[in-house]
């Protein structure tokens, strides 16, 4: 275990550092001129030259890496342009209003698109079976907007049943909180449930067909203990992994859904920036994502090798 | 066999609709798609406007039939430079091998690693909004997945005799790579493209959506969707049929995408 964590812990690092200089390439050693954007496109040359400097952009890259490096890892994330304010609390507050839509999402993601797996499998080629599959895939193909626009057509417009925007009123009871989530967070489900119900349907077929099963099901126990106690542990593992690989999909999903319901999280926040190429506020968004998502499939490959000795085995000795 | 040959029928039958309809559309369409009309500002679908008409009065059919040209144009020619740049990288590292490889892949691990659109996002506002822009950025995040797919398959292929012949000739690596070893990953190769240009929809309709593709008043389906979703309340067609068309085509191409799969696959 030691050992896989350890290996574990090198692609994290890996995986951010990888991310960081991306992030510092795209903002910094692309053609497009930070200064020029910043001021736009009618200010004279001079005057971009002089907020190049200011801004340290004439010195090499490598340094500039370095020191941006240093300056992010200090908490030093300088100031929005559009809010004037430092970037750093900006969006570790907005990143908690994200994690909430996006745990709401996961407890109702988990258990419907698993549920409706093992049911799938036990039940295969029955008509829900079919309709599952048939239907994840169509909604896993279309974009979250397109799925949130017709939810909302639906729900908010024509049954009046959901309200259209996602924050609640202030004050707000949870039951409040929960309908204004609904909508958005049924988006990123029905986007997101095709994968892992298959995953969940896969593994449960694979269990139930393998000779453990056999031998449990042969030495004469009950049904309901052979699922339990051998198929569904299997069955499940690696759907855990999956799950920790959907959280970034969510991500991505969060900058559309929280768009498109007006919910002031960092999805929003991060499209905000880039609508008022506030790059310094964009940047940090970005980072923080990206530091979220690699922690969540980080812990959630450590979830799978702690409950499956054979992966932590085979992924320490590759 | 025969399931597969009518998923293909059907899917393809899809696709062509959408084919004719955007590229015809100069001819097709009943107005213009930019035209501006005061007279008929938010008008619900009727006889004059099949799918009505958006909050500057204009037809909501033309600009859906014309939105189309930019996803067509947009998602097989992302795919094709993310399939061009995966199988050349996937070839490359299965080839040379060892740490190169190694290397190459851990980080491919690391982009793979990190949400595709938050990237897309930052290099558009970097490289600025525009057709081409889309097609760059999604074919450079596609193209480490799909070096992964060449890679698992290239591995199995170098290590056959033909590989190994082609090599004792004295053919250089390029050669190997290129004549030898490419044809012989087709088969995955076509499949994950099929799979990928769903995905190349998805992405640059999201794109769109968020603003990052073709400017206004050019129309474009997500574009659409997001400057319709003000008057959502009144005037629900504006986002409606867009939003269709993006199911219409998502729906073709996966369908093609399947029928493709199984034929291939057996």
């Amino acid at each position: 275990m030691l050992r896989y964590l350890a290996r574990r812990l090198l692609l994290l690092g890996l995986t951010l550092f990888v991310a960081s200089a991306l992030v510092f390439a795209l903002t910094n050693a692309l053609p497009g001129n930070v200064g020029r954007i910043i001021l736009g496109p009618f200010a004279p040359d001079h005057a971009v030259a002089v907020l190049n400097h200011q801004l340290g952009l004439d010195r090499p890259l490598t340094d500039r890496y370095v020191h941006w490096l240093g300056g992010v890892l200090s908490g030093e994330w300088g100031r929005s342009l559009t809010y004037e304010t430092p970037v750093l609390p900006l969006v570790l507050d907005r990143l908690g209003r994200s994690l909430l839509l996006a745990a709401f999402s996961l407890a109702l993601l988990l258990p419907l698109a698993i549920g409706a797996g093992i049911y799938a499998a036990l039940h295969e080629g029955n008509w829900l079976d079919r309709l599952f599959s048939v239907g994840g895939l169509a909604f896993g193909a279309i974009p979250e907007f397109v799925t949130g626009v017709f939810l909302i057509l639906l729900f908010g417009i024509t049954l009046h049943w959901l309200p259209i925007q996602a924050l609640p009123p202030d004050h707000a009871t949870l039951l409040q909180w929960l309908a204004h989530l609904l909508m958005p967070a049924l988006a990123l489900v029905l986007t997101l449930f095709s994968y892992l119900f298959r995953m969940a349907r896969s593994g449960m077929l694979d269990a139930l067909d393998a000779d453990y099963t056999r031998t449990a099901t042969l030495k004469g126990l009950p049904g309901r203990t052979v699922i339990l106690r051998h198929v569904l542990r299997n069955a499940l593992l690696p759907t855990i992994t999956v799950a920790g690989a959907q959280i970034g999909w969510m991500v991505g999903g969060l900058v559309v859904v929280e768009t498109l319901f007006r919910y002031p999280g960092i999805g929003s926040l991060t499209y905000s920036a880039a609508t008022h190429k506030d790059l310094p506020l964009l940047v940090g968004c970005t980072l923080t994502i990206t530091f979220v998502f690699a922690c969540a499939n980080f812990l959630a490959d450590l979830l799978y090798a702690a409950l499956n000795p054979r992966a932590r085995q085979a992924i320490a000795g590759s | 066999m025969h399931r597969a040959n009518i998923t293909l029928g059907i899917g393809g039958a899809l696709l062509l609709v959408w084919i004719v309809t955007a590229l015809g559309a100069p001819w097709l369409a009943p107005y213009s798609p930019v035209g501006i009309d005061f007279s008929a500002l938010a008008q619900p679908p009727s006889w004059a406007h099949w799918f009505g008409t958006d909050n500057y009065g204009r037809d909501v059919l033309s600009r859906v039939m014309y939105g189309g040209r930019q996803v067509l144009l947009v998602a097989p020619a992302a795919t094709l430079l993310g399939l061009t740049l995966g199988a050349a990288i996937g070839l490359a590292t299965t080839y040379f091998g060892h740490w190169v490889d190694e290397a190459i892949m851990r980080v491919l691990d690391a982009v793979m690693a990190l949400p595709i659109v938050v990237l897309a996002l930052l290099a558009l506002t970097v490289l600025g909004p525009s057709t081409l822009n889309v097609i760059l950025v999604i074919g450079l995040v596609f193209s480490p997945l799909i070096a992964r797919t060449v890679r698992a398959q290239a591995l199995v292929e170098t290590r056959r005799e033909y590989v190994a012949a082609a090599r004792l000739r004295g053919e250089s690596a390029l050669y190997v790579m290129a004549v030898e070893i490419l044809p012989n990953v087709r088969g995955p190769l076509i499949v994950e493209g099929t799979i990928r240009v769903g995905y190349a929809v998805f992405t640059a309709a999201t794109l769109g959506f968020l603003g990052l593709g073709v400017q206004p008043p050019t129309p474009d389906w997500g574009l659409m969707v997001s400057e319709g979703q003000a008057q959502l309340t009144v005037a629900p067609w504006v986002v409606l049929f867009p939003a269709l068309a993006i199911v219409f085509v998502v729906v073709a191409v996966s369908l093609v995408a399947d029928g493709l799969r199984e034929r291939l696959q057996g």
